[in-house]
């Protein structure tokens, strides 16, 4: 069970812990309880039985046959939308909750971009009793309302970041300043394999469940594995189950933001990564209707994965991915989340292209269901 | 010994508290003149922020001040230009967060900062562990690194031993910011650093007043005061004005003001 846990502080030159000083000992705080709770059967047990009895899993790897069929391919969708709270998020959450108790903390603290990552905490605040409070940039919160009255519905409280682009990056900055004044009795549950050390390692093991099940799932190893990317936490999970074999691995980006594709190396959030930036290191601002993309940054492991080939890194801009939802909702009776139908219109484009070929496999995370993309899907209608 | 450092020993040896400001680059038009202004009002080094988009560690007032120098268009190469033109009778050092110094290499940047003049530098979000890259490129320029009350015992001497310049020590767990009074956990922490070390040690976060200031120098070798000094340039004080200002804090530090 646990013999692949292996501590991963940097993925290549990639990752690191570049945080002051203030945050050191309370990284390395987490760092200790994860690994020690990471080898404990008595954890990793619970968070089992909470994952099935609370949260729905394993959730269901779905045959898409009318879409299958219009795409000339085998397409199965690992259903991370019918998981507790809508989305794949939950997994790390309840995996970090249980920790953040175990280690005696009373309080929740997360940022959050589409809502999906901070209606995932105020559950997990609920289920166990701790009090949340979730930083959330202005313009998240105009375009996400349901999931912000869904997180304040669970008794969450939602504080507004106005600095910057008001979206995920400025919600993150936000989240680390109010960590180093709540160290004693709070516990920052990151929502992506992101940050520093240990976060991208030990997000990747809480999500690495969608890529166990879907492996344990499929009757062959697929062709492709693929997943959208934002911070890259579901991409991360899903990909852990097929490392060591033959599938080839595509990470889709939003195209305005592509840190993989489009960024440089550089040092955001406390560790290194690429990164879209200026010449002189100014973080720019990322665009994309799916606020849970909107990032600058990606998880260090996809950055080490694109150096080294292990994956492939590509992106599609707004207007295939509402497309995308439509094609979805109507061939399957799936309404995906804007972030997951980034996956399924690189599919698309790709198996009409041909770059996808015809019979080919493939194995797809939908990250999360679109109810909270709804009223962005209503304006465009 | 780099310029830096020998300079606040000398400083610190002859009796006299230290006095930093700090002062974000490229702020106003001006900006320099607040520089000569705390120099003028006895200022014993001056930090100059190369604004980052990002300031993981400021809170409100420095967060604004960057914002607004980046919306000027400050560039870290505006900056130094800048201070390269200045003749100030004491050290500069750079603070500013690891995306600016890495992203044309740590040498590049730090021999950038030489040829500017600076003879010291600040990385809040480069902690020791992360230092080696960094401290490798600084030949002649001193990495002040930074201890805070969460530090353990073990790891206030690795970082005063691996510090120049000065060690400085976070008063309190939190961001930059002017506070009414000195934090309780200051002192301990100014006397814990200076149990392992024979740098100077200043406090910084939460300096903000005459009565601030002195508080800190009961334990401390000097203090860093920036928000305070922001907020007064963002409300549109004159260099003439927070010359005033630094010379109240002036005055506290020699105990001159009870
Ligand atoms: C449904 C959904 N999918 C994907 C993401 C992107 O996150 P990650 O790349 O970490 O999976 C989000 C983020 O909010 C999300 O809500």
């Amino acid at each position: 069970m646990s013999s692949r846990t292996v501590e991963r502080s940097r993925f290549g030159i990639y990752g690191g812990r570049f945080v002051p000083e203030s945050l050191i000992p309370a990284c390395e705080d987490v760092e200790r309880a994860f690994t020690e709770a990471w080898h404990d059967p008595v954890f990793r047990d619970r968070l089992a039985e909470i994952l099935s009895v609370y949260a729905g899993r394993p959730t269901p790897l779905t045959p898409a046959l009318r879409l299958s069929a219009e795409l000339g391919v085998t397409l199965l969708l690992k259903r991370e939308d019918l998981a507790h709270t809508g989305s794949h998020k939950i997994n790390n959450v309840l995996g970090q909750a249980l920790l953040a108790q175990r280690m005696g903390k009373a309080r929740l603290i997360a940022e959050t971009g589409a809502g999906s990552h901070g209606v995932a905490t105020a559950t997990a605040g609920a289920l166990l009793g701790m009090a949340t409070t979730v930083f959330m940039g202005e313009r998240d919160i105009e375009r996400q309302q349901l999931n912000v009255f869904r997180m304040r519905t669970l008794g969450a409280e939602v504080i507004p970041v106005s600095t910057g682009s008001r979206t995920l990056k400025d919600a993150c900055t936000e989240a680390l300043r109010h960590w180093v004044t709540a160290v004693d009795d709070s516990h920052y549950c990151l929502g992506s394999v992101m940050g520093p050390h240990p976060y991208p390692w030990m997000v990747r093991e809480f999500q690495r469940v969608i890529g166990d099940e879907a492996r344990s799932q499929v009757t062959a190893v697929p062709d492709y594995v693929v997943a959208c990317v934002g911070g890259g936490s579901n991409a991360a999970g899903t990909f852990a189950g097929f490392l060591d074999t033959s599938a080839r691995l595509i990470g889709v980006e939003a195209e305005g933001g592509a840190a993989v594709t489009a960024g440089s190396d550089g040092i955001l959030h406390g560790f290194r990564t690429r990164v879209l930036q200026d010449a002189d290191g100014q973080i720019a601002e990322a665009h994309s209707i799916a606020p849970g993309l909107d990032y600058p940054g990606v998880g260090p492991e996809h950055a080490h994965f694109a150096s080294t080939g292990q994956a492939r890194y590509v992106t599609v801009g707004d207007t295939d991915v509402v497309a995308a939802v439509h094609r979805l909702a109507r061939t399957e009776g799936i309404i995906c989340a804007l972030e997951s139908a980034h996956a399924v219109a690189w599919l698309i484009n790709a198996a009409a292209s041909g770059e996808v070929p015809a019979g080919a496999t493939v194995l797809l995370t939908l990250s999360g269901r679109g109810d909270k993309d709804m009223a962005t899907l209503m304006e465009l209608a | 010994m780099n310029v830096l450092e020998t300079h606040t020993r000398r400083v610190r040896d002859s009796g006299r508290k230290l006095l930093v400001p700090y002062v974000t680059g490229g702020l106003a038009g001006d900006w320099t003149d607040y520089l000569h202004a705390a120099a003028d009002a006895g200022a014993d080094v001056l930090e100059v922020g190369l604004p980052f988009s990002d300031p993981m560690l400021d809170g409100p007032a420095i967060q604004r001040a960057s914002d607004a120098a980046l919306a000027r268009g400050a560039t870290i190469d505006s900056i130094l230009t800048d201070v390269s033109r200045l003749s100030l009778p004491v050290p500069v050092v750079a603070m500013t967060y690891a995306n600016l110094v890495f992203r044309r290499g740590a040498e590049w940047f730090c021999a950038a900062l030489r040829d500017a003049g600076f003879s010291g530098l600040i990385v809040p979000d480069v902690p020791v562990d992360e230092a080696d890259e960094l401290l490798a490129a600084a030949t002649g320029l001193d990495l002040v690194l930074l201890v805070s009350p969460a530090t353990t015992r073990e790891r206030r001497r690795e970082i005063a031993g691996r510090s120049g310049g000065y060690v400085y020590a976070v008063s309190l767990m939190g961001t930059t910011g002017a506070r009414a009074a000195l934090p309780a956990s200051a002192g301990e922490l100014a006397r814990s650093v200076k149990a392992v070390t024979d740098l100077p040690v200043l406090l910084g976060f939460g300096v903000s007043s005459p009565a601030t200031a002195r508080a800190a120098v009961v334990e401390a070798d000097g203090v860093i005061v920036g928000s305070t000094l922001m907020q007064q340039v963002l409300d549109g004080s004159s260099p003439g004005d927070v010359g005033v200002s630094l010379t109240g804090m002036r005055a506290a530090l020699d105990g001159l003001d009870a």
